[in-house]
């Protein structure tokens, strides 16, 4: 899962990485106590699982009350890259001299953890220059090697022990919760040199859950995805307007991508696992009903050891049950599929031979 | 990887590689023990802890893989059991003399895979997966879960990342005249035992392999470093990619856990920009796959 920036510097604090004094809230009124606890003035920033929040206005420095009532309900009211807001965070002001860059993460083709630091931060990750890399295992990040790149980055003195500290409490956490991503951007200098984490981002391992009980709180799902979860789907909701079902992953995003080439909008990312079953795209349709948004369902199953009549079964049952009432388009890979057709003669789902030809349909039949 | 699958010819046990089946006895394992044994897979033992001394369909249970090494001398595994006993079970298995461990669960926590991996290393043996449909040369040996209608006999590799797109893919193939050689499934995770790259090196020599086929997926730089690969190595031989999730937004997980883009890691611009400078087209639908492969064939001949 993806922490929201408030809930990384909960795991910074705990672990004993500096953080500025910090609020977060999601109603005003809950500001406002918040506000007379901190001091003007502050940082109202927006907390959204995106990045780009800057860029879209969603951190503002409030120097009064006045100032705060006016900008509070903005910042709240936001919608970056299609995400509200979770809540906002009130974050005292900072005096800093200057922003470094520091993350670890899961290096896949090289199978350990790598360091990325930089002493020009406060950028984007792709545009930070003089990149340090280091490859460092699966372990704690030993003392030298801390060393080593707070050296290649020139810090000095006290901000030179900071970092040493940082680093090395960054790596407990990451290897601890078992983090794929722990990012600190900016890691701010401040006048007397001690160094403060200005922003963080925290991406966990979801399959390394159940051994993190004390994450659970961070966990954020929609009614909809906690029903896909138990049902083994995964799912993901997209803002368009043609749900698309599909078993395997590759499948379904492959599917999702010829229909955007079609110029079709997709709703959702349903991937209902590697076998199909009756239960189990009943319960797909059963998802699909429950999003508003959704004008027509494109369903791409590729059978294999499946029969293609279990799946048209089920169709025949969701309309019948009154679960859906919306045109599907299917392509229907697998045994019995002349079989699967008859059965779905008088229905509202359509079968087609190629997934090129229900893309279209389904492009097509929903604009019209 | 050839000879782990299919040994030497004069071997009493050539082309009759034996394979174990870790979590023999549940209803994944047991079904796909029946349906590999019928693609003729040569299923030597089982193992569940627990279970030792029992039969499945006339094959032997052992509790542990050292012991159903010792019986039978296999050096292949296939393995079934619960992600959260993956780990146990592939450290059994690795260190009793396995040599290739098909990993099929999904949604291992990434720690366990590298701790995996790891012993692994230590014993010279390789991994496939985790969350992989397996590896097959068709209408020969079927080591995981993939149906058996849409591959035939040939001589293209096709290496894939995702399980239901290696089976269209290579049922286009086959429909268009392509048989395969072999198919390996990388698997859908962040961490793979054997990456694109890995199976490439598996295959690109063999002299039974006239091309190769890459389904990629977004996510990590696998299909990068590949790409690099063949761009260092001269490769000559006709390659064609394909990569799903062009049409995925950032940050999201696409079902895969390993699919999933963070800034440029991961994108699908990236890994087509990379197939591009190697010369490798990248089909823009499955279907496409056929159609570029048989361009890249005449001009090659």
């Amino acid at each position: 899962m993806r922490l929201l920036e408030f809930q990384a510097k909960e795991l910074f604090g705990e672990y004993g990485i500096n953080i500025l004094p910090s609020r977060a809230c999601t109603s005003i009124e809950e500001g406002r106590e918040h506000a007379k606890d901190l001091g003007y003035p502050f940082v109202i920033k927006i907390q959204v699982p995106v990045g780009g929040r800057g860029k879209a206005g969603g951190i503002q420095i409030c120097k009064s009350a006045d100032e705060f009532e006016l900008k509070f309900p903005q910042v709240m009211g936001l919608v970056i890259k299609g995400e509200k807001a979770r809540a906002i965070l009130l974050e005292k002001m900072a005096d800093i001299k200057k922003e470094l860059y520091l993350s670890l993460f899961l290096n896949r083709s090289k199978r350990c953890y790598t360091i990325i630091a930089s002493s020009e931060g406060g950028v984007e990750i792709e545009s930070v220059k003089n990149q340090i890399i280091k490859e460092v295992g699966l372990g704690d990040i030993p003392i030298d090697v801390a060393r080593e790149t707070s050296h290649e980055m020139g810090l000095q003195g006290k901000t030179a022990d900071d970092f040493v500290d940082i680093l090395q409490k960054l790596s407990k956490l990451t290897v601890e919760k078992e983090a794929e991503l722990a990012e600190i951007n900016p890691l701010a200098i401040m006048q007397d040199g001690s160094l403060v984490a200005l922003d963080g981002k925290f991406v966990t391992d979801d399959n390394s859950n159940f051994r993190h009980d004390e994450l659970q709180k961070y966990q954020e799902k929609s009614l909809v995805e906690e029903r896909a979860e138990k049902s083994g789907f995964s799912l993901v909701e997209l803002d368009g307007d043609i749900a698309v079902v599909g078993n395997g992953a590759g499948l379904v995003m492959s599917t999702l991508d010829m229909l955007s080439d079609n110029g079709g909008k997709p709703a959702c990312f349903l991937d209902v696992g590697g076998g199909a079953t009756t239960e189990s795209v009943y319960e797909a349709l059963t998802l699909i009903s429950k999003m508003s948004r959704v004008k027509g369902i494109l369903v791409n199953l590729y059978g294999g050891i499946v029969k293609t009549t279990v799946v048209a079964e089920a169709f025949i049952m969701a309309y019948k049950d009154g679960v859906i009432d919306l045109p599907v388009f299917s392509r229907l890979k697998g045994a019995e599929s002349e079989k699967a057709r008859e059965m779905l003669q008088d229905s509202r789902t359509k079968i087609y031979d190629s997934v090129e030809e229900a893309i279209n349909a389904a492009a097509m039949g929903v604009k019209n | 990887m050839f000879g782990l699958l299919r040994g030497n010819q004069g071997d009493s046990d050539y082309e009759k590689k034996g394979v174990i089946v870790q979590g023999i006895t549940g209803t994944y394992g047991s079904l796909h023990t029946k349906n590999m044994i019928k693609y003729g897979t040569n299923i030597v033992a089982g193992v569940t802890p627990g279970k030792g001394g029992q039969k499945f369909d006339g094959i032997p249970i052992y509790d542990t893989v050292k012991e159903a090494v010792d019986a039978t001398n296999a050096k292949i595994s296939i393995v079934f059991v619960p992600a959260k006993f993956f780990l146990g079970a592939a450290k059994d298995a690795l260190e009793s003399g396995i040599k290739l461990l098909v990993a099929i669960p999904e949604h291992i926590p990434v720690r366990d895979t590298m701790h995996a991996l790891e012993i692994a290393k230590q014993n010279n043996a390789t991994v496939i997966g985790p969350n992989t449909p397996g590896i097959m040369i068709p209408e020969l040996i079927k080591i995981g879960i993939m149906p058996a209608s849409p591959f035939k006999s040939g001589k293209i590799a096709l290496l894939s990342k995702s399980g239901t797109l290696l089976y269209e893919i290579a049922d286009s193939l086959t429909s268009a005249g392509f048989g395969q050689t072999i198919t390996i499934g990388i698997g859908g995770d962040p961490i793979n035992g054997t990456r694109l790259i890995d199976a490439f090196e598996m295959v690109k020599d063999s002299p039974d392999v006239e091309g190769i086929v890459v389904v990629g997926e977004i996510g990590g730089d696998s299909e990068e470093m590949l790409a690099q690969r063949i761009i260092d190595s001269g490769f000559k031989k006709p390659t064609v990619a394909y990569i799903a999730g062009r049409a995925a937004p950032k940050e999201k997980r696409m079902g895969h856990a390993g699919a999933i883009v963070m800034g440029t890691y991961g994108s699908a611009e990236s890994k087509v920009s990379m197939f591009n400078k190697a010369n490798v087209p990248v089909a823009k639908r499955p279907a496409e796959v056929p159609v570029l492969l048989a361009g890249k064939m005449v001009k090659s001949d």
